[in-house]
């Protein structure tokens, strides 16, 4: 039996979303009495492998393929399941992230195993097997029986510490059988996001609302959030309204975030809005208004104008790093 | 060539839940239903694409697996300019059954591009699109945040962590669609309305599945502490506190 967690690189690296999946299958493999087993897709060198094992995967299973270049749905589901059977595996873990979420559900029909998704606490039990989900975009979590042999989770970025617990790893190349035509999705050209932190990676958030007034307005926050080494967000409206990059847009029909700190700068707390951004650990708001019902979700909050608080924060800030 | 949307409904996004039997339903009482916000832009999208001639799509279906209380909100996507409509008429179990039986629908009759939402509002799963693809055996494309037909070919944008792709894939596939897909949903207009009452439903009796999963019950998240205020004046200290109280900086 074993607990087999999915970890994606980056040109070669792991992201600390990896390490937390890891640290979360072995406590789960701790809980159900078996071992991790990492199964790492494409080109990363056993230095990078190995440092799973310091998170509690006793195994790597490494697969390099040219066929695997690029994501095609069908054939990664091929290769995890494949690794799957042969390691036995009851319980399979994938990251909440586009790739997860492109991935998790071909497996599970696969592996005939049911999905819990996006969960971001530990299985309530193992006999019978239970998580808690979020449902209803967030305004209840569901807890969530899998009755399968099999089981799949996509675990949330950020809802679980990084924990080191284990030691050295055993790397093994696989040869993933792919038959010919398998791949058919076809990649044309590829626009990467460099040089700024992904709003999906970041502990702290800086977000703007339409209380920001102006695109023009938002050379303060930005400077805030570089000088915190945050990610910069936005609430719909402004980037419907092109203030800001359709990427930084957070809500239920946007990216659904859960950092540490998430800074609501004249975001009014739309319940679609609070959808994404609930799960933040601390919430802080700057409105003018004091009624607005962001200050119900937020533990820290400022009545005040954006445009004369931003800098105060930014003098503050600095000041903290000057100590 | 034809295209199916795949509709689910849910509660307006701004409902206050609420769950009755020992937290284990939701109390539907004065609920609103409304389309799944994505799959309205997907039948947005399918209907835009229509509207091109030389793309060459015939017809634009919307499935749902649900019960009769789900038809007015058939009835809508019927007005948005569906061209007619599928119903599986059974309670929405799990994920798994909800694929399955739009498998079942699309055996029967296949279709050439098949849309999904990214995540339904209320079960929050985004599963059901990829299940089918996997259960029809075709290909999947997920975030894609745009869609178009040129010369033929299908090409899609993919949203991936960190960037976007431009990707190919060969029909019969599965679109899994996110923000961008379309701009602003469609609104029914009245003579769309009107021609919406004839429009066709038909009504098929579930296959046979068993679900994979099963909510024992739900919770609602735990009331956040109150909110501490820092003056507007001294808006620096709110960074002491974020250090050395609730130790995130
Ligand atoms: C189906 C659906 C899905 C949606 N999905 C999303 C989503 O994913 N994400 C999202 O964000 N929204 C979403 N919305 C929209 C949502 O309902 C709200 O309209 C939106 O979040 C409001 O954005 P806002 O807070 O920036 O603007 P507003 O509601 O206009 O609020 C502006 C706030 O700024 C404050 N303010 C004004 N001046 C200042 C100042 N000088 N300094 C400080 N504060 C000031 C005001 O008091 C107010 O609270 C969705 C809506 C629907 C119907
Ligand atoms: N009951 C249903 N009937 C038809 N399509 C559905 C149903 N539930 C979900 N879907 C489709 O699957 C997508 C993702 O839903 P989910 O996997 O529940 O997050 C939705 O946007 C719909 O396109």
């Amino acid at each position: 039996m074993s607990v087999l967690v999915f970890v994606e690189n980056w040109d070669g690296k792991f992201k600390k979303a990896t390490f937390e999946m890891v640290s979360y299958a072995s406590i789960v493999a701790e809980m159900s009495n078996s071992n991790v087993v990492a199964l790492s897709i494409g080109n990363v060198e056993n230095a990078e492998l190995e440092k799973l094992g310091k998170f509690g995967a006793t195994k790597v299973v490494s697969v390099t393929n040219d066929k695997l270049n690029f994501l095609d749905n069908q054939a990664y589901t091929s290769v995890i399941a494949q690794v799957a059977e042969k390691e036995n595996a009851e319980v399979v873990i994938l990251s909440n992230n586009n790739t997860g979420k492109a991935l998790a559900p071909r497996l599970s029909v696969r592996l005939k195993a049911g999905i819990g998704s996006g969960v971001n606490h530990l299985p309530l039990s193992i006999t019978p097997f239970v998580v808690q989900k979020r449902a209803y975009s967030g305004n209840a979590f569901a807890n969530l029986l899998i009755k399968t042999p099999v089981k799949i989770l996509t675990l949330a970025q950020n809802s679980f510490e990084i924990k080191e617990n284990g030691s050295s790893t055993l790397i093994e190349n696989f040869n993933a059988d792919l038959g010919e035509g398998v791949v058919k999705t076809v990649v044309k050209d590829v626009q990467k996001q460099t040089g700024k932190i992904l709003l999906t990676d970041a502990d702290v958030v800086v977000s703007g609302g339409r209380g920001m007034k102006s695109p023009d307005n938002w050379a303060p926050l930005v400077e805030f959030a570089e000088l915190l080494g945050a990610a910069t967000a936005c609430s719909r409206p402004v980037s419907d309204e092109g203030w800001r990059p359709h990427e930084e847009h957070t809500g239920q029909t946007g990216k659904i975030i859960a950092p540490n700190l998430y800074f609501a700068i004249g975001i009014s707390g739309a319940t679609q809005h609070l959808a994404g951004v609930s799960s933040s650990k601390y919430i802080v708001a700057v409105n003018t208004d004091k009624d607005a019902p962001i200050f119900s979700a937020a533990q820290y909050g400022i009545v005040g104008d954006a445009s004369k608080v931003l800098p105060k924060l930014v003098e503050a800030v600095k000041e903290m790093k000057a100590k | 060539m034809k295209v199916l949307v795949c509709i689910s409904n849910v509660p307006d996004t701004t409902t206050k839940v609420r769950f009755i039997d020992d937290n284990r339903k939701l109390d539907t009482t004065g609920i609103q239903w409304v389309i799944n916000p994505w799959d309205e832009l997907s039948l947005t999208r399918a209907l835009e694409l229509k509207d091109v001639a030389s793309n060459g799509i015939e017809k634009v279906t919307v499935a749902h697996v649900g019960s009769v209380a789900a038809e007015p909100v058939i009835r809508k996507a019927l007005a948005i300019g569906a061209d007619d409509a599928i119903r599986v008429n059974a309670e929405a179990s799990d994920a798994y059954f909800v694929a399955s039986q739009l498998a079942e629908v699309i055996k029967q009759n296949p279709y050439d591009i098949i849309m999904c939402g990214i995540e339904s509002s209320d079960h929050n799963g985004s599963t059901v699109g990829g299940m089918l693809a996997e259960l029809l055996g075709i290909p999947s494309v997920s975030a894609v945040s745009s869609l178009s037909i040129e010369n033929g070919t299908f090409v899609l944008t993919r949203e991936i962590d960190g960037g976007k792709e431009n990707v190919q894939v060969p029909a019969p596939f599965v679109a899994v669609v996110q923000k961008g897909i379309a701009k602003e949903p469609r609104i029914a207009a009245m003579r769309g309305i009107m021609m919406a009452r004839t429009k066709p439903i038909a009504v098929v009796e579930p296959a046979a599945i068993e679900a994979y999963t099963e909510v024992m019950g739900y919770e609602m998240p735990k009331p956040r502490a109150a909110c501490k205020f820092v003056d507007a004046e001294n808006a620096g200290q709110l960074i002491a506190l974020l250090q050395n109280e609730a130790k995130v900086l």
